[in-house]
């Protein structure tokens, strides 16, 4: 499978007391473990289990997931918006892997 | 050539037609394993109705891709605020589907995400509060096609 790739849509600006809204999108096919292949085996589960949010090192959201979440996991969420610093996401996968992402936030 | 009788022919028909129909009941996670799940939950701690709102579309084309939208009215604030927030589908092969978890900074209890649904199904939100309560809100979801490969 493709190499799975973090998406996140966040604001770069916002006034002090604001709560803003993330938008997050990883490509995963989130294996259900399920389903079986052609010869009747079951295809091992394979999913991204955890997903996390911190501003600054403080965490804002996160959310322990389960195979009824979709494919291509995505994942709305709001932040009250203190102080300009770096907002960390963060995904893991079953495999161990871990999938990151940074971007700014400037509060005026 | 033996003879077969008419009687017989039907009979042997309804016998086929049971067959046939038996593997169609599709396995899902009943009733006990949502009650357990939200036990486990809220550490067998009342839950009120209110507060939560589930907002999902009544009617799902396909059960792949559910839009589900969840809030908890809730002040947000350092001493009162939304910890988490459980979603169960009763009617998919097991009932879990995500926990959110919140804190202050996250300004609002409120998320969104895409789930699967196995089958026409009543979907749950159970939100735990920093105070010990816990708040539930369901709703119905008619799904046309099911999204576990099944």
């Amino acid at each position: 499978m493709a190499k799975s790739k973090p998406r996140v849509k966040a604001p770069k600006k916002a006034s002090a007391g604001d709560v803003v809204t993330i938008k997050t999108l990883i490509s995963h096919k989130m294996e259900t473990g399920l389903r079986k292949d052609k010869e009747g085996k079951i295809i091992p589960r394979k999913i991204i289990n955890k997903f996390e949010c911190s501003f600054n090192g403080a965490s804002v959201f996160s959310c322990d997931i389960l195979p009824a979440v979709s494919a291509n996991p995505y994942l709305e969420f709001t932040m009250k918006a203190v102080e300009s610093g770096e907002y960390n996401f963060k995904w893991t996968d079953d495999d161990g892997s871990i999938y990151e992402k940074k971007s700014k936030l400037t509060v005026a | 050539m033996t003879n077969i009788s008419r009687r017989e022919a039907l009979a042997a028909g309804v016998g086929f037609a049971t067959i046939t129909m038996l593997p169609l009941s599709w396995a899902h996670a009943d009733k006990a394993l949502v009650d357990k799940a939200i036990a486990d939950f809220t550490g067998g701690a009342s839950v009120s109705e209110g507060n939560v709102s589930l907002d999902m579309p009544e009617i799902a084309e396909n059960g792949n891709t559910v839009p589900l939208n969840v809030s908890v009215d809730s002040p947000m604030a350092d001493d009162n605020y939304v910890e988490s927030v459980m979603i169960l589908a009763s009617g998919n092969p097991t009932p879990g589907v995500a926990t959110f978890h919140f804190t202050p900074l996250s300004g609002e209890a409120a998320a969104t995400t895409r789930m699967r649904l196995a089958s026409t199904q009543d979907v749950i939100a159970v939100a735990k509060t920093s105070k010990g309560e816990f708040f539930q809100a369901g709703t119905t979801v008619k799904v046309t096609i099911g999204g576990c490969g099944g």
